[in-house]
């Protein structure tokens, strides 16, 4: 053995086509990872921790600079001459879908990030790691959202959960934040090894994993037996389920919600949802589009259980967290009734709500960090009680942001669960869109015992306490409900911008590419 | 080894790397000493580098041999033996019991027919596409596998390969966000748990 590889070693070098990267597709991961790197290198090199905020400041700038390199993207992509395209050999597919879904995440990091400063703050944790970590967890959702390799797709979850789980424990002094790491962390670990093993059951059945390749075999082939292809997908959709907390893959959330610091929940609830159902979408809708027969029916399973254990489960909840974790869980129900329409209009659902789901949350998430106390506890619902007079406008957005993830018009949350029923009753589900209504009714039930609990009088309400609310989460704030409001009344912009975000399978065209079957060029 | 005679050489290597496997394979599960359980995956590990080296997939063996026979289960003595081994397991008394234990046999045994049950189901025929001969990146000795594998991570998987990088990035922040010490008396007074005097180290 030695000696052969010793013979390969010594062999002369085989020359190797450098890959085309069309850098402008990668910038908005580059400047995601890039700027971690180097918040980490000026954090350690000033000797003493910088001004604070600054690490909060520089987040949000990275997060928009990422956001400007990407619009020239969404132009290019728009443009009908230039169109999608692929890069770094096939592994990644800058399309309307991707840029769309970068958008949105990169509007969950800085929301996060300004609902991160004033807590850190609060709880004496103030430091680079943090913000880092939720950097390098965005830049592994963008990969996702724009994977064009099953590969590809498997690191960039990894690299979004294993920095989400470490910011799950961050909260050291507090029991139940370490045990929401370890229970976030061994069960992600699980699903990430189903996964792993769909992608390589896939491999198995179509011989490549490239969702291009995958896509275009399963269209020129009729495969004999397709169980493989089919154990799969169905262990695939056990990763992505576990990802967006889908029944019956959600044990972990009202626990992991409860337990993990508020900010990096608000993060978990937006931005990782958002890149687990953008992956989801990108191989079922794309990639096996052929064996769309055969996941629809599993999805509408996937998605009655979810919305059902996500509304019905939460009525019972006496804790704030609880309560949003069983909602956000509802609301994944809802976005799969989205993808189980199997069209186009049904991704456009998807993506409509998944980006005012994002400010909905990541702004009720923001107010809770701020309700709560230092040790960031006081998140059960008798510590609500008469937040109308101690904090009368936070109460009021928070109440609007709850109305609007109830569905209420004028909220951008009506208009979210209108284009998903509408995309299931045009795909002929409308078991499936009367079921989402039902469920949406029986959640209001939660987002209005908040409110009331908020806004009601009587004997067991607690003295008056002072709470304070940090600038920048007060920004938060802002942004979200400005953004909620704004889209409820006028959805148009948003959904035409979610209407042009269609994904796309084309082979990589740059001249120069390397040929994916890594046929090497004759010796 | 005269009964060795007439079979295949390779049927020969199979069935002892699968038996060496397999042993090390119980070992590690029915080992009550967790530095013996650490030393029988050495064994497992050794088989299924000798099922690589036997498939020709020589550069994978020794990866094999010296990523996770040397370092991956050098890593776990050195955690067992941070944690102490005196301390041997003993799981009869441990949470372990109730139907765990049978869930556990029975989702493994599921995990084991799933593959078996997809490979059935194919008429023995797993793989759906096959490269074409002509391809060089089908097994042959004309490409030898390093510069097959080289090749595969500076073109089609550069970018995987590279951001692979990142995962290492944020276990090493990782490890120095939840491994900073913090005294027990700051804990938080959480009423969702029990007081922190009461929590084991």
């Amino acid at each position: 053995m030695l000696a052969s590889l010793w013979q390969q070693l010594s062999d002369s070098p085989v020359p190797i086509d450098s890959v085309d990267l069309a850098w402008a597709g990668l910038a908005p991961v580059m400047i995601l990872i890039g700027g971690a790197l180097l918040i980490l290198a000026v954090d350690s090199l000033v000797p003493r921790r910088l001004r604070p905020g600054s690490y909060a400041l520089a987040t949000v700038l990275l997060a928009a600079g990422a956001m400007v390199a990407a619009v020239p993207l969404w132009q290019r992509v728009q443009d009908a001459e230039r169109g999608p395209f692929a890069t770094a050999a096939g592994a990644i597919m800058v399309d309307g879908f991707s840029v769309f879904a970068t958008f949105v995440i990169l509007s969950a990091v800085i929301l996060a990030a300004l609902s991160f400063d004033g807590w850190l703050r609060r709880e004496e944790m103030d430091g680079a790691e943090p913000y880092v970590l939720m950097l390098l967890s965005a830049s592994g959702g963008v990969m996702m959202a724009s994977a064009n390799d099953l590969i590809v797709m498997f690191l960039g979850l990894e690299i979004l959960s294993i920095a989400v789980y470490v910011l799950a424990a961050m909260h050291l002094r507090k029991i139940t934040s370490q045990e929401a790491g370890v229970k976030y962390f061994v069960l992600g670990a699980f699903s990430s090894a189903f996964f792993l093993y769909g992608i390589a059951l896939i491999y198995g059945g179509t011989g490549s994993t490239n969702l291009v390749r995958i896509a275009t075999y399963l269209s020129a082939t009729v495969l004999g037996d397709s169980g493989l292809v089919l154990a799969g997908l169905a262990l695939l959709l056990v990763g992505f389920g576990f990802k967006v907390a889908a029944a019956p893959f959600h044990f972990w959330a009202p626990d992991v919600y409860q337990g993990a610091p508020t900010p990096s929940v608000a993060w978990m609830a937006s931005g990782v949802k958002v890149a687990g159902f953008a992956g989801l979408l990108r191989v079922f809708y794309l990639a096996f589009s052929t064996y769309r027969l055969d996941w629809q029916p599993v999805i509408f399973v996937l998605a009655v259980l979810t919305m059902l254990v996500g509304s019905v489960l939460a009525v019972v909840q006496t804790d704030v967290k609880r309560m949003l974790a069983y909602s956000s869980i509802n609301h994944a129900g809802f976005i799969l009734v989205a993808v189980q329409a199997a069209t186009a209009a049904g991704v456009q659902a998807a993506l409509f709500y998944l980006a005012a789901y994002t400010f909905m949350v990541a702004g009720s998430f923001g107010v809770i960090a701020v309700v709560s106390r230092k040790g960031d506890i006081g998140t059960s619902l008798d510590d609500y009680r008469g937040l109308s007079r101690d904090r009368p406008v936070v109460a009021f957005a928070f109440a609007l942001l709850l109305l609007a993830q109830a569905g209420v018009p004028l909220t951008s949350g009506f208009f979210a669960k209108f284009y998903v029923i509408t995309a299931a009753i045009e795909a002929g589900s409308s078991t499936l869109a009367i079921i989402a209504m039902i469920t949406a009714v029986i959640s209001s039930y939660v987002y209005l015992r908040i409110i009331v609990a908020m806004y009601g009088a009587g004997d067991d309400v607690p003295a008056p306490r002072t709470i304070p609310l940090p600038a920048a989460a007060g920004l938060a704030l802002v942004i979200s409900l400005t953004v909620t409001m704004s889209v409820g009344v006028f959805p148009g912009t948003l959904a035409s911008l979610a209407e042009r975000a269609t994904p796309v399978l084309i082979p990589e065209s740059d001249p120069g590419a390397v040929d994916p079957s890594g046929v090497p060029p004759g010796p | 080894m005269h009964f060795l005679e007439g079979l295949a050489p390779e049927l020969v290597v199979f069935v002892l790397a699968g038996l060496v496997c397999i042993v090390g394979a119980l070992g590690v599960v029915l080992n009550a000493n967790p530095v013996h359980a650490a030393l029988s995956l050495v064994a497992t590990l050794f088989g299924v580098a000798v099922l690589f080296l036997a498939q020709e997939a020589n550069f994978l063996a020794a990866v094999q041999i010296i990523v996770y026979a040397g370092a991956i289960v050098v890593l776990f003595l050195f955690v067992l033996m941070l944690l102490g081994i005196d301390r041997a397991e003993d799981l009869s008394v441990d949470a372990l019991g109730g139907g765990q234990r049978l869930a556990a046999c029975i989702l493994g045994v599921g995990i084991l027919a799933l593959p078996l049950l997809a490979f059935a189901s194919t008429g023995g025929e797993a793989t759906g596409a096959r490269p074409p001969a002509t391809a060089a990146n089908a097994i042959t000795k004309t490409t030898p596998d390093i510069a097959q594998l080289g090749e595969s991570l500076f073109t089609t998987y550069l970018f995987a390969f590279e951001v692979t990088s990142v995962l290492l990035v944020i276990a090493v922040v990782g490890a120095v966000v939840l491994a900073r010490k913090v005294k027990r008396a700051d804990y938080v007074e959480d009423p969702l748990t029990s007081p922190p005097s009461e929590v084991p180290t």
